[in-house]
């Protein structure tokens, strides 16, 4: 291991965990992070190669799947894998291993913060955030939205537990706008 | 305390007394009151001074239509100017005062404007002010401003919270009076979405303000019984304090909830208003209709207000102006007031235009009667009656109720320029033409003015859009209601009035108007601009028709012919506050933080936006009074041994795939494609035009793996121009991006012992002395034990000089790292600024040189657009214009006397010509003083500057009084060899 510590988005040695009314809302730093974009002509073989590693097929449009190592989709072939940080920080290299040349491999793991929220009526907290109309949301949802000004993936795992995943340096940002919310709504 | 005028009955909680002051004088009221109907109880008809010609007013009306009634609410930091008593919901304490008035509303000296009026008609500033031209900003407006408006701003910040948010639903429904309850009830039983929204704190419209029973029960019982009955329908929101401000494209409608007005503050964290984005698929309309006046001699004085307005005054609030009243009337609904008052025990008289006006056994009518005058200085005490016989009486009433019909409120129909069509029955605009996509219109916002007909109306029109919708709609059997229909005979205003007002709070009267059509106003918006009818808070509600019915009257035009203007959201007036929502103050916009940060505010760094990003300007320390010492410093440090900067912020996008190196070989105009693997190249973009777009480098990992870097400025735009250039010019090319900016904290380590300070970090298994890692070398490596690493030799400072990029989590410790282990090499980290001096000592190209409307020629770069390939931009920078034998070229600039300073943005004239654009010769682009030379320098363009080298030219800034002279030289001030990098 390397002799660095590392520091979660918010600037801290430990990541926050804080309760407002009846959620609660952690920031989320062991989860590592791959993109995975198809090559043309290798869609199928991708998608084969995802199944294999994820022991699902990878998710459709707007959607996510999986629970250890887990998936959502960003775009037409194009995905992001997670997987625990402690034994995946290496996911990137790992999957490009799987099957060379069939996609591209980019890590994303400290490109994004993310933040959990957990707890009763989220979508009432979604509706002031972002336009993603969260109360269809019954999960398995992934939207690219935008909260604050900030370009960010809505992961809704259950209805009860969503994932907010945006740009690392902003997170300052977003999560006064999550805080600010939370205020407001409960 | 007595409340003189307070009825019995009404939708009040007497047992919830409250108190409030008005002018500095102390009232009760109860909850479920409005300040206007509080004060009205306590027998305070006077509320408010005129716009113009400060005449005191009382409330016209008891909704957001009203145009008098402005008050100034709340106190300190909250204080809001321009509310309306009418919509103001009361609370324990509410402090309210009038606005517009001095030293106080019943003596106000600026009324002596009434007693100019005559000189004070519609165009009077335009054509008095006229001379000097220059005096009209500084001396006239202020005076004018000074005298007539209306409140007054607190000049502090607002301390309450807005949000915004985001609803989506099947089905909105604009109005909860009978329609929209109708509309509501057979939506959501059919399990559509639906949102329903009122402006109202209390739902069901007019039922809560008439007599009116559907069954056996009131209007407002039902009302009350229907609401409860949609609150527990989970597919229905239930929206009350909540006003539709504006129609926009695609279903999307603009909603004001108004959180927290009702209270003294907003509860802690929670916002005073939100503006929602509803997103429908379908819309109803059934947002009522307005009572509209009649405009006769006299018609403003407080208590003269709306028939309509003195009937929910008396039903809902139990509020009468007086014990005696007059209605004024041409249609049967005024009759309705005369009716309930009396039944409440008060005297009124009815005055009706209609010769056939209908007769009542329980009060007098005058039929066929006119409202010639009225007096009472500060309140109604009389009102003068002319007979068809033209017999004139006297009636001292305290209230006169004016009904000239109703208006159906048609405004959203018309947001996206949709115009109303008139009905000649209703003599009234109704919602025609191009209705926005999904709206369907009910009720008296249709035109249908029963309580029957608009319940049937708000079933129909819920059905209508749930056949759309596909879903089903069961019919319900609603209890018969009122049905009365209509009757009305056109009457706008009584011939021959010399003061008779047609918009109140313009003080726009007939005669104004008159006078407008003289002056060749013919278009109604003319008129609209020159008069002022139909402006401020109120938006004309009660007064733009009675305004088009003159001018069509003085034109000899009928009122559709004249038209109306154009309706435009909001529907009523909104607080800035809540447009901006949550994005004020520091919040204003998300800003991003590089990975040191956290560090570089520990180490009291002066930061600076760039773009969102807080970069670290420089470094202050103990002693320095000045930033140049700082930057200075930074530089001379970094020259002499090592410094660090986080240029994390460069953008840096991975590009992937077979044809990665074709790619760039298309978006650079040099050459990739035989960039060997381990090596890193400088790259120049242009834009289609042949302009320089942005540039930086692009490092070579692996045979189909390149990473970009592109300036911080153009990160995004960068990127998003290379997705363009992937999807749709090269959709066939195997090659996938994607933004890394954010995944790797990258920092410049330069100067002559970075290489030393290096070695101390990355482990020994990846030499980079010069031979194994030689200048534009790149490599994943591992630092510190074994963490992925990404270096690349590359320089921006001219020096020795590294960038070395972790894992962004570790970019706080490496940072501390380095400065730790640099320790004994004096390490220095550097901002901004002293990065900014190193790269113009330099001569290297940023920002300001790539300014978009440069080329790689005027770059000093022309040959470096490669012919061997083809390339983005590459034919077009061949365009003669843009290579002109004398084109700007990019050159240094050292001043003859070294004391003299080289501005940025200074032009440069030849010696001895005249100083004017026609001989101008170029500018300077980027300047600083060089800490290495001594001096102030700057880098610029020249024309022909790479053959003018040892020419002294004139720097000039006629707006900062330079004028001095500077030598052309090498923008490559320090090491223009290249040495230092290649060491």
């Amino acid at each position: 291991m390397p002799n660095l510590q590392a520091i979660t988005p918010l600037g801290n040695k430990e990541p926050v965990t804080e309760t407002y009314g009846p959620v609660t809302l952690t920031e989320i730093t062991d989860i590592a992070l791959a993109s995975v974009s198809a090559r043309l002509g290798r869609e199928q073989d991708t998608a084969a190669a995802l199944e294999a590693f994820l022991g699902t097929p990878p998710p459709g449009a707007a959607e996510h799947c999986g629970n250890n190592l887990s998936a959502f989709w960003m775009g037409p072939d194009q995905w992001m894998i997670e997987a625990p940080f402690e034994t995946h920080e290496d996911l990137a290299a790992r999957l490009a291993g799987t099957s060379p040349n069939a996609y591209s491999v980019t890590e994303q793991t400290d490109a994004w913060c993310r933040f959990d929220l957990k707890g009763p009526s989220l979508s009432d907290l979604f509706e002031r955030l972002c336009a993603a109309d969260t109360h269809a949301f019954t999960g398995g949802e992934a939207v690219r939205t935008s909260i604050e000004h900030l370009g960010c993936f809505v992961l809704c795992r259950t209805q009860n537990h969503f994932s907010v995943i945006g740009p690392r340096s902003s997170a300052g940002s977003l999560y006064h706008a999550l805080v600010t919310a939370f205020r407001s709504v409960f | 305390m007595t409340s003189p005028n307070r009825l019995n009955g009404g939708l009040i909680d007497r047992d919830q007394p409250l108190n409030f002051i008005f002018d500095g004088r102390q009232y009760s009221g109860f909850k479920g009151d409005t300040l206007a109907s509080a004060l009205l109880a306590n027998n305070v008809r006077l509320m408010g001074r005129s716009f113009k010609y400060h005449r005191p007013r009382g409330p016209m009306t008891a909704g957001s239509e009203e145009p008098n009634a402005l008050v100034e609410l709340r106190t300190g930091a909250r204080h809001e100017p321009n509310t309306r008593a009418t919509t103001a919901e009361l609370f324990e304490g509410l402090t309210a005062k009038s606005q517009n008035r001095w030293p106080s509303l019943k003596w106000d000296a600026m009324a002596i404007n009434d007693r100019l009026s005559s000189f004070l008609t519609a165009g009077f500033y335009y054509k008095t002010f006229m001379w000097p031209t220059s005096f009209w900003e500084k001396v006239y407006e202020p005076i004018i401003r000074k005298a007539a408006g209306l409140g007054t701003l607190s000049h502090q910040p607002d301390p309450d919270n807005y949000d915004k948010g985001y609803l989506h639903c099947d089905v909105l429904i604009i109005g909860a009076g009978p329609a929209g309850l109708a509309a509501a009830l057979t939506a959501g039983n059919s399990g559509a979405s639906v949102i329903l929204a009122d402006e109202d704190y209390l739902l069901g419209g007019r039922l809560n303000s008439e007599t009116h029973t559907i069954g056996d029960e009131s209007g407002a019982d039902w009302a009350a019984q229907t609401v409860a009955e949609l609150q527990t329908m989970p597919n229905v929101r239930v929206m009350n304090r909540s006003t539709v401000i504006g129609s926009f494209d695609h279903g999307v409608y603009g909603v004001v909830e108004r959180v927290s007005d009702h209270r003294p503050k907003p509860l802690t964290g929670k916002p005073r208003q939100i503006l929602w984005r509803v997103y429908s698929k379908h819309a109803i309309l059934s947002a009522g209709a307005t009572e509209r006046p009649i405009v006769f001699e006299n018609n403003d004085r407080p208590g003269i207000m709306l028939a309509s307005a003195m009937r929910s005054y008396a039903n809902r609030w139990a509020v009468t102006p007086g014990k005696a009243l007059a209605v004024f009337t041409n249609n049967d609904d005024g009759h309705k007031t005369a009716v309930d008052l009396t039944t409440l025990g008060v005297r009124v008289t009815v005055i009706d235009s209609r010769e056939n006006a209908p007769s009542s056994g329980s009060y007098e009518t005058i039929a066929g009667g006119r409202i010639t005058n009225t007096a009472g200085r500060l309140g109604l005490t009389h009102v003068e009656v002319t007979t068809t016989s033209c017999t004139i009486r006297s009636l001292e009433v305290q209230g006169l109720g004016v009904s000239g019909g109703w208006n159906p409120n048609v405004q959203l129909t018309c947001h996206q320029r949709g115009r109303p069509q008139w009905d000649e029955a209703l003599s009234a605009f109704v919602p025609g033409g191009v209705l926005p996509k999904g709206l369907v219109p009910a009720g008296a916002a249709n035109g249908v003015f029963s309580t029957q007909w608009a319940l049937r109306s708000g079933q129909q029109a819920a059905t209508e859009v749930l056949g759309h919708l596909g879903k089903k709609s069961e019919t319900i059997a609603f209890p018969e209601a009122e049905d009365a229909p209509a009757k009305i005979e056109p009457f706008w205003h009584v011939q021959g009035a010399k003061r008779a007002w047609v918009d109140q709070q313009n003080d726009v009267t007939a005669k104004d108007i008159t006078l407008a059509h003289q002056e060749n106003f013919v278009s109604v918006e003319h008129l609209k601009r020159y008069t002022t009818l139909g402006m401020a808070t109120d938006q004309g509600k009660t007064s733009n028709i009675a305004g088009l019915a003159i001018m069509a009257e003085v034109s000899g035009k009928n009122i559709p012919e004249v038209g109306t203007t154009m309706f435009r959201p909001p529907y009523t007036p909104t607080a800035i506050g809540a447009f901006a929502g949550r994005s004020r103050d520091e919040h204003f916009r998300p800003v991003r933080k590089t990975p040191s940060h956290f560090w570089a505010e520990e180490q009291g760094a002066v930061f600076v936006e760039v773009g969102m990003w807080l970069r670290a300007q420089w470094f202050p320390r103990a002693g320095e009074t000045h930033w140049r010492q700082s930057v200075d410093r930074e530089v001379l440090q970094t020259r002499n041994s090592v410094g660090v900067c986080d240029v994390t912020t460069l953008g840096k996008i991975d590009v992937q795939g077979d044809d990665a190196a074709e790619f760039l070989n298309k978006v650079y105009c040099n050459g990739f494609a035989k960039l060997a693997v381990g090596k890193t190249r400088y790259g120049l973009m242009l834009r289609e035009d042949g302009v320089a777009m942005d540039d930086g480098t692009a490092a070579r990992l692996a045979e189909d793996h390149f990473v970009v870097t592109t300036t911080t400025a153009n990160a995004i735009g960068v990127y998003r121009h290379m997705e363009f250039v992937r999807q749709c010019l090269f959709p066939d090319m195997n090659v996938q991006l994607i933004s890394t900016t954010e995944a790797w904290a990258q920092y410049a380590v330069a100067g002559p012992n970075s290489r030393k300070l290096l070695q101390k970090i990355v482990d020994p298994e990846f030499p980079i002395d010069n031979e194994a890692f030689p200048f534009m070398a790149c490599s994943e490596i591992t630092v510190r034990g074994g963490l992925r690493a990404r270096l690349f030799r590359i320089s921006f400072s001219g020096e020795l000089a590294y960038e070395i990029a972790v894992p962004t989590r570790y970019g706080d410790a490496l940072m501390r790292c380095l400065m730790k282990e640099g320790e004994e090499f004096d390490v220095v980290p550097y901002g901004t600024e002293a990065l900014g001096v190193m790269r113009i000592e330099k001569g290297h190209a940023a920002g300001n040189e790539l300014n978009g409307t440069t080329t790689a020629l005027n770059l000093g770069m022309g040959r470096m657009v490669s012919k061997k390939k083809d390339s983005i931009g590459s034919t077009l920078s061949e365009r003669e214009g843009l290579n002109e034998d004398d084109a700007l070229k990019l050159v240094g600039f050292k001043p003859v006397d070294l004391a003299n300073p080289v501005p940025a943005g200074a032009h440069l004239m030849t010696k001895g010509s005249p100083v004017d654009a026609k001989h101008d010769q170029g500018y300077v682009t980027s300047a600083c003083y060089s800490p290495n030379l001594g001096h102030h320098i700057g880098i610029g363009y020249l024309k022909s500057g790479d053959t003018r080298k040892g020419e002294i030219v004139r720097l000039v800034s006629p707006l900062t009084n330079v004028d001095h002279d500077v030598e052309v030289v090498s923008a490559h001030f320090i090491d223009p060899e290249g040495e230092r990098l290649r060491a």
